[in-house]
């Protein structure tokens, strides 16, 4: 591989800020909080508003991803802002790597950086893939052990909070309980240390707190949200979809980032098993997947004991639901989790499902929207509307098909026929 | 019983319907020109005129009556969700719906599960569409409809969304096409439209239900949909209420969960809530002052050329005549370079009438005195005018423009011209066109947008520009295609937006794209110091005074921007001495006719137009190579090593075993792997059939059962192929998801792109395949022989056993027979390098995929670049003559994209070498591969030239860019 990349090195990691984009705000805090803890200096990038995608359309060509556009605008916009040391910043950003054109995204951020007279700023490649080395950025074993733990709390703290803030009798309460425990438990793996004991003990205390807030008991229409991670998960890719959803009366559910690790792990053992590559490192995957499924369950039934709130699929079961349907060699992008996170939420009783996509995701032709004929065919109560995001695309054709989808969802009560 | 009120209020129009006791006593349909609040309220205050200040019940629905139901608190209701629920009550056995509005298109499936969808945000063929086309035939929509009854041929038109369909459509009409043909065309690419983007996948049959006004008012269109989706008399209906459906299914909801309110208190509420509070996302007003104006206006009325009465004017004289793609500008100059004569109107549908007449009008001015020496032609109707009027010279647009620019700044460094459907820039350097860019086919469609989108709102473009100046607020409205324009427009009027608004906002966005899609600059210093902008839309003042506040600096627009073109051309024409051009006798009886027919030369089938002047003078349009233009092919053809590839894979001997039939797709990764799967299954002692070479037929045969139709040509065809061999009725279609192809080792990773890897996933999914016969797509390793032999061995266990040894020396086999065929590629490669170096000729390595090469997808460009006098080589002939460059600035990790950059480098290491890059419309791998591609040859001095592709047909575009890069070669030769 050729060495073009300014390397981020153990003497930047001293005084250097690490800027990251902000796709998943309670979960990357958690993790970014982590990386502190490790003598890293990121920062959470919460610069938002028009200009992001105007300042990304110019910096990268136009026709790629929206994702991408939009964190290559939230970089340029804080790089330029003035309030950082160019030659004391780094930025960061999380890549699986893969056939995809989002593997190419460390390279349009260097693209950026160069048109903008920036290449000395280094770009680090956050990857398990291990797609480039950096000798100031090495993450021990108990480092990577820490931010599992933080996916796993987000997880947990994003879950609740879906399920609490529909229903809150005081508004904003189930956000800010959330936001508190996220500096709480940020405390507490700092100062108690990581074990599964302490994760249980503490998700109880969570499940209970939430459980304390004060919610009306009325039935609102249930709508999941399924698609590319970014556009899924980020606000600002979004539109601020969930938002929009809960002020239109539906609760809202999205299936964690601890499910697109899972993935993750789970495509290197199926690599094994279609292509027999990787036959040293197949038992130790299996092994390690295998400990992760354990654990999920464990958290499953822990929430199913509480009773109070609805657990979340289990990794295993969602895999086996998509068989029939599409191959697990399909692993570009979000791949074959993208459908199957729709099985996962139709067997879970929310059969109203929104599909974010960038507009013109490539995988997404065939896992998104190739895979809604099947679904629907085989469960026909499914009702699933995609939805386009681009930077230019209007909030009103989005907002229109949503309500359409809405309006579909809660025909039964109110038919006039 | 009381009073329920419906209204729905789409992005064109509003209706409204009354219902007393389930009858309609009122009903109405209204366009709005964007004044939702003062057209709702008219309609309000003729109901209180009928009924008085009653108490009624309503509910509003419609995409603009959204943000207005919002604002008074008012019941809405999703407007397909209206319609759905209006049918199942008044036709309870519809099986589905199909409701065309202003810009949206639904469609409501009721049989085996509802379903309920709209377009999704890429396709504006709706009715804004159908006027928008319309305008561009210069017919009204009723007049338009009128003649399309009387077609008697469907030209294919691509049908994605209007700007794609207007390239398709301007060189038929610039060529003479038949105008009721192209009527009847454009509902049929609405039908498409409707078909591939709405159905996805699900047949239309059955009792279907048309909606909307489009549907109501176009008795053409209504044909082509029954026509198309083969419905009987009794199954496609067109109720008496199509218009009125979504109105009374919002009365209809309004029964149950509607808002009871007086009328008079409705129609108060409706005039005077108050508008919504300004959106954050606007813009800076263009002028901070009116002596800022002034100081503008003054500035740019210094850059004109002197005009001369043409009635006192004795001796020689000029003719430009610039025949663009809407319009057609004409101008006369002087010996000292006055303007004479000008010209400058839409080409209303027939360029060669226009011209005919203004050449008739000349003659009468100059009558003797003047003797007009030369005459030089530019534009997309070229051909045409230069055969059909005997002009001396014609001359591609960009010289045209350039030798325009240079009169006003000898030295410019950047020139760009939007015009009224494309934009053109170059750089000039050392005094040579330096680099040119076109809009790409997506965002073209710049003036004559703003053009259509005035009259939408009611006025006339100048008027539209006029209020774009004084804009306090400019709606920030994006810079990409202008099908997204349109609904951020649509936004914007929810949000208030006022036309002054709009407009310096469309202007803003003209220009944005512009200077950030089609030039794809980062800093406007790019751009250099002398900056000439003309083309028609820069006449308009709020576009200038946008690109000036974009880049900072202050620009030249000369007073004849948009009679640039012609300008050039005359001066163009100054080398001649004694014109050709047909005189005023010959004028009075020249003839045109156009008659359209179908070239039998090759299987390429060309439509062609035959263009009859009278005398025995012909022009043939529309071929692809010199065959269908009379012309004979005696001379030896140049190398075209797409023709070779083709011929090599239509020549693979198809084995005769009797182990059973299997099918192999011609599309996509099939392309390049067939020698190796035809040799694996042969061997294996199977009989193969490969889909034939796509044509038009091949993609409308498989578009039913696309579910994306934002995803690529190539890719989209796939269908059409496999419908073919299943008709051809194989045991078994075989295309397996490959997530890596061949490891050519030159590459950081050797993956497909998404599509080409997992296709068949999509296939299996959306068409049906098992019920009619099997379908093999397992994820095969071709990297690892054995692997991929044990591999085999499994999933073929439906046809039999096969030993290990078969399958290891079938494997075996494959790959030699695919070595083979890569081998044949590379030496057909250096022997046409070599004929081309013996001979003179230029090299063009026509860059792609393997699947370029297919004629549909690549719409014969190749034979088009040989017609040109290339010999074209593909990427993947020369690439293995050079070795990997050295620091890509991407990952470099799909195989068939490595060569792309391998290709680019060898075109920098050979003086007689361009490379081409053929894009997919829709590839977003190559959102990566062509900028990385282009600076590659830039940094080696070598012009970069994309041309991007769909389903589009036209070639002028493409031929105008190749022309561009061939005088710009000889420019910099002449250096």
């Amino acid at each position: 591989m050729n060495k073009y990349y300014v390397e981020f090195t153990e003497e930047m990691k001293k005084d250097y800020t690490i800027l990251a984009p902000n796709m998943l705000p309670l979960q990357l805090s958690l993790v970014a909080n982590v990386l502190k803890s490790e003598g890293y200096n990121v920062e959470l990038l919460e610069n938002s508003g028009p200009q992001i995608p105007e300042i990304g359309l110019k910096y990268t060509h136009n026709d790629t991803c929206y994702p991408a556009i939009l964190v290559i605008g939230q970089f340029m916009d804080a790089l330029l802002s003035g309030k950082y040391d160019l030659n004391k910043v780094a930025l960061i950003y999380f890549q699986t790597g893969g056939g995809c054109r989002a593997s190419n995204y460390i390279s349009l951020i260097r693209k950026a950086l160069k048109s903008a007279g920036m290449e000395q700023i280094p770009v680090i490649s956050f990857s398990f893939a291990g797609l480039e080395k950096h000798s100031g950025f090495k993450l021990s074993l108990s480092a990577l052990r820490k931010i599992i733990y933080a996916v796993l709390y987000g997880d947990v703290l994003f879950l609740l909070r879906n399920q609490c803030k529909p229903y809150e009798l005081e508004k904003g309460a189930s956000q800010a309980m959330a936001d508190n425990y996220c500096r709480v438990l940020e405390e507490r793996m700092r100062k108690d240390g990581i074990s599964f004991k302490k994760f249980k003990k503490n998700c109880q205390e969570l499940l209970e707190a939430f459980a304390a807030i004060p919610r009306s008991k009325e039935k609102k229409v249930q709508v999941g949200i399924v698609g590319e991670i970014y556009v899924k998960f980020s606000p600002l890719g979004n539109n601020n979809l969930e938002q929009l959803l809960v002020d239109n009366g539906a609760e809202v559910t999205i299936p964690g980032l601890f499910d697109f690790f899972l993935y993750c792990v789970y495509n290197n053992i199926v690599h094994y098993k279609l292509y027999r590559e990787g036959k040293l490192k197949y038992p130790v995957l299996k092994l390690v997947y295998n400990f992760l499924i354990k654990k999920q369950q464990e958290i499953i039934d822990l929430i199913n004991t509480h009773g109070v709130f609805r657990a979340p699929a289990s990794f295993a079961k969602t895999v086996t639901l998509i068989k029939d349907y599409i191959g697990q060699g399909c692993k570009m992008g979000e791949g074959w989790l993208l459908p199957a996170e729709m099985l996962e939420l139709a067997h879970g009783g929310v059969e109203n499902i929104v599909c974010a996509q960038p507009f013109g995701c490539l995988p997404n032709h065939i896992c998104g929207k190739g895979m809604m004929k099947p679904i629907k065919d085989r469960n026909p109560n499914v009702n699933i509307v995609a939805i386009d995001y681009d930077a230019s695309a209007s909030k009103v054709n989005q907002e229109n098909r949503i309500k359409l989808m809405l309006a579909n969802a809660k025909k039964p009560e109110k038919s006039i026929v | 019983m009381s009073y329920l009120l419906g209204i729905d209020i789409g992005s064109t129009t509003a209706k409204a319907v009354l219902l007393k006791d389930g009858e309609i006593i009122y009903e109405k349909y209204a366009r709005h020109f964007s004044k939702v609040r003062e057209k709702t309220a008219e309609l309000v205050a003729e109901i209180k005129e009928i009924i008085g200040d009653t108490e009624i019940t309503l509910a509003i629905s419609g995409s603009a009556g959204l943000g207005l139901a919002e604002g008074i608190s008012v019941a809405f209701t999703q407007e397909v969700f209206a319609t759905g629920e209006v049918v199942k009550k008044l036709v309870p056995d519809a099986c589905c719906v199909i409701e065309l509005g202003g810009e949206d298109a639904k469609i409501i499936f009721f049989d085996g599960g509802v379903d309920e969808r709209m377009n999704g945000s890429c396709a504006g063929g709706t009715g804004a569409f159908i006027d928008q086309m319309a305008t561009l035939l210069n017919l009204t929509p009723d007049e338009m409809d009128v003649l399309s009854l009387e077609h008697k041929r469907i030209y294919p038109i691509a049908s994605r969304c209007g700007v794609f369909a207007k390239t398709d459509i301007q060189p038929l009409l610039n060529q003479g096409a038949n105008k009721a043909d192209v009527a009847a065309s454009i509902y049929q690419a609405v039908v498409n439209q409707t078909i591939a983007g709405l159905a996805q996948g699900r047949r239309i049959k059955g009792k279907v239900l048309f909606l909307g006004g489009p549907l109501y008012y176009c008795k053409g269109l209504r044909e082509r949909f029954a026509k198309t989706l083969q419905l009987k008399d009794d199954e496609a209906i067109f109720p008496e209420y199509a218009r009125f459906a979504v109105a009374m299914g919002a009365a209809i909801y309004a029964e149950k969960s509607g808002t009871r309110i007086k009328v008079g208190e409705l129609l108060e509420k409706i005039k005077y809530t108050k508008e919504n509070a300004v959106s954050a996302n606007r813009l800076p007003p263009l002028f901070a002052s009116p002596e800022e104006y002034r100081a503008f206006k003054t500035r740019h009325s210094l850059s004109t050329v002197p005009k001369r009465d043409i009635a006192d004017y004795k001796g020689k004289a000029y003719l430009g005549i610039d025949c663009g793609s809407t319009t057609t500008k004409l101008v006369l100059i002087s010996e000292n370079r006055e303007i004479l004569y000008s010209y400058y109107s839409s080409n209303k549908g027939n360029p060669v009438e226009v011209v005919k007449d203004e050449l008739i009008k000349i003659y009468g001015l100059t009558s003797n005195r003047v003797e007009i020496c030369g005459c030089a032609v530019t534009g997309y109707g070229e051909e045409l005018i230069k055969h059909a009027f005997g002009a001396d010279a014609g001359i591609v647009e960009t010289i045209a423009h350039y030798t325009a620019a240079k009169h006003f700044q000898p030295n410019v460094d950047f020139i760009l011209d939007i015009g009224g459907q494309d934009i053109k820039c170059f750089r000039i350097r050392n005094g040579a066109i330096d680099s040119i860019m076109l809009n790409e086919a997506c965002s073209s469609g710049c003036g004559s947008f703003l053009e259509t989108f005035a009259k939408s709102m009611g006025c006339s473009i100048a008027e539209f520009a006029e209020k774009g100046i004084f804009g306090n607020n400019p709606v920030n409205l994006g810079s990409r295609c202008t099908v997204f324009m349109n609904s951020s427009v649509k936004q914007s009027q929810k949000e208030g937006a006022q036309t002054e608004d709009i407009s310096a906002g469309l202007s803003a966005s003209v220009v944005k794209n512009a200077l950030y899609k089609v030039i794809r600059a980062t800093d406007p210093n790019e751009l250099g110091d002398k900056i000439v902008v003309q083309g028609g839309t820069f006449l308009n003042d709020a576009v200038l005074r946008s690109f000036e506040k974009e880049l900072g600096k202050e620009v030249i627009r000369p007073d004849i921007a948009g009679l640039m073109g012609a300008f050039g051309a005359a001066i163009y024409a100054e080398r001649f001495e004694k014109s050709k051009l047909i005189g005023i006798e010959e004028l009075k009886s020249f003839t045109h006719e156009a008659k359209s027919t179908v070239c039998k030369g090759c299987t390429n089938q060309c439509h062609l137009t035959i263009n009859s002047f009278g005398g025995g003078k012909k022009l043939i349009s529309g071929n692809r190579c010199e065959k269908g233009a009379g012309g004979s092919a005696n001379s030896k053809p140049l190398p075209n090593l797409y023709e070779f590839k083709r011929n090599y894979l239509s020549n693979l001997h198809h084995g005769d075993g009797n182990r059973g039939v299997i099918g192999l797709p011609l599309a996509l990764g099939m392309f390049e792997l067939l020698p190796l799967w035809n040799g694996i299954f042969t061997s294996l002692g199977f009989k193969t059939v490969v889909s034939s070479l796509s044509t038009r037929a091949t993609y409308e045969k498989g578009q039913f059962s696309i579910p994306s139709d934002t995803v690529c040509y190539p890719a989209k065809i796939m269908h059409g192929h496999i419908e073919e061999l299943i008709e051809k009725g194989v045991d078994c279609v075989f295309y397996p998801c490959l997530s890596y192809n061949i490891d050519e080792k030159a590459s950081d990773n050797h993956y497909n792109c998404p599509i080409v890897a997992y296709y068949s996933e999509l296939i299996n999914g959306n068409m049906d395949i098992s019920s009619r016969t099997k379908f093999l797509y397992p994820y095969l390793n071709i990297n690892n022989k054995k692997e991929l032999a044990r591999e085999l061995g499994e999933y073929l266990k439906p046809f039999g056993s096969f030993s290990k040894l078969a399958l290891v020396s079938a494997v075996r086999n494959g790959f030699k027979e695919y070595e083979k065929f890569m081998s044949a590629v590379k030496a057909e490669g250096i022997a046409a390098l070599e004929r081309a170096r013996a001979e003179g000729k230029r090299i063009m390595i026509l860059s792609g995929r393997p699947y370029h090469i297919d004629p549909e997808i690549n719409h014969g460009i190749d034979q088009l670049a040989c017609s040109l006098g290339f010999v074209v080589v593909s990427e993947d002939s020369v690439c293995h003559l050079t070795t990997p460059p050295e620091n890509v600035a991407v990952l470099n990790q799909w195989t068939y994209h490595a060569r792309l950059y391998r290709a680019a480098k060898y075109a920098t290491e050979n003086s007689d070498a361009e490379l081409v890059q053929l894009v997919s419309f829709g590839c977003g791998v190559d959102a990566i591969t062509t900028d990385e591609v282009r600076t590659i040859l830039e940094k080696g001095g070598k012009f970069y030239t994309q041309l991007k592709i769909d389903e589009i047909t036209n070639l002028g575009a493409v031929k105008i860019r190749l022309r561009s890069l061939m005088s710009a070669l000889e420019e910099k030769e002449a250096k």
